[in-house]
């Protein structure tokens, strides 16, 4: 299964629902405001780099440069997409579900 | 539509302090730029103005913004001229930075940055704070 | 409303401001200078230049008075107050300059 996370996990516990809710060997793929999940030094950091072996995590590029994070330090081991790799995820994944 | 500001001549006869406070991400959501619209319009009043941003409030401040891949504005630019409008008193709550691993030196203007502690007492002497 | 600009025709608001600011020229600009009888002299463009520098940088066009005081602050009292402004552009130096300019209706303009 594909977790599309689009909200900001300052502002809304969708993440953390994802990640009580989402079977072992899921994707999670962070788009729009969901990208500040991934910046390494906020305080929770730590929600997503402790499930990092029950997840493959990966962040949306462009949103992350519209943000100006490109600069930031994000989580190591979040893999970074374009446009084509969500799809590429999309195509991969039987179901896809987004946490609004 | 009225060219001149009309406020210039005399003044408004009563200055409000009005505190502007942003608490949303920028793009997500629409409410970043349309705070900030607002406030460039409302400095036309001659009013005590602030902004304050909190929370993911201050992401909007956030330097290096690109958003070609997203075809949006990218309104972060637009905040370089508060100066211009007047819009002097810009406050940034230094809990809200530390908790998204961010310092002044990542932010697009130069800001104020306050405790929450010292920002609840700029707060609680507003007249009118509208929040987004 | 429209303008047409080298057989291309350029779609605007009501109000007369081109709804695709990436299709702006200089011809454009004369072609909306006309509509609004202004002929573009060098202090025309002048303040047409200042503005679409303005946008570029802070990408939204300033209001008069905003305006006014960031001319003054570049080029100097004499072209930075209402009157050399309201002689060039008799209809409002924002109004009729940003029309001129390609950009938006100026933020903070009520």
């Amino acid at each position: 299964m594909l977790h599309l996370i689009n909200k900001s996990p300052f502002e809304r516990n969708a993440l953390d629902s994802c990640l009580r809710m989402a079977r072992p060997g899921s994707a999670i793929l962070l788009i729009e405001d969901g990208v500040y999940a991934a910046l390494a030094k906020a305080a929770h950091a730590e929600k997503i780099i402790s499930r990092m072996d029950d997840f493959s995590f990966y962040v949306l590029g462009h949103d992350v440069a519209a943000r100006g994070l490109n600069d930031a330090p994000l989580i190591e081991g979040i893999d970074v997409v374009d446009y084509e790799g969500f799809v590429d995820l999309v195509a991969e994944h039987d179901v896809t579900q987004s946490w609004l | 539509m009225s060219e001149m500001n009309e406020f210039d001549e005399n003044g408004p006869e009563v200055i409000k302090r009005f505190m502007y406070v942003n608490r949303k991400a920028p793009y997500g959501t629409i409410y970043a730029l349309e705070c900030l619209e607002v406030v460039l319009v409302a400095a036309a009043f001659d009013q005590d103005v602030s902004v304050v941003f909190l929370d993911d409030g201050v992401c909007q401040l956030k330097k290096n913004q690109d958003t070609t891949g997203i075809g949006m504005k990218n309104f972060s630019k637009t905040y370089g001229a508060l100066d211009d409008y007047d819009v002097e008193k810009i406050y940034v709550e230094k809990e809200s930075l530390a908790a998204r691993g961010l310092t002044e030196d990542d932010l697009v203007i130069p800001v104020e940055v306050l405790a929450a502690d010292d920002l609840r007492e700029v707060m609680a002497q507003q007249d009118v704070i509208i929040s987004s | 409303m429209a303008y047409e600009c080298n057989g291309v025709t350029i779609e605007t608001d009501e109000e007369g401001y081109i709804t695709d600011i990436s299709l702006w020229s200089r011809e454009l600009a004369i072609r909306i200078a006309e509509e609004e009888n202004i002929e573009m002299d060098d202090d025309h463009w002048e303040v047409v230049n200042f503005l679409r520098n303005y946008y570029e940088e802070y990408q939204i066009a300033p209001a008069v008075r905003v305006l006014t005081k960031a001319i003054k602050k570049t080029l100097g009292v004499e072209k930075g107050n209402s009157k050399y402004l309201y002689e060039l552009f008799p209809y409002g130096p924002a109004k009729q300059a940003c029309k001129i300019a390609g950009l938006p209706k100026p933020t903070g303009c009520i």
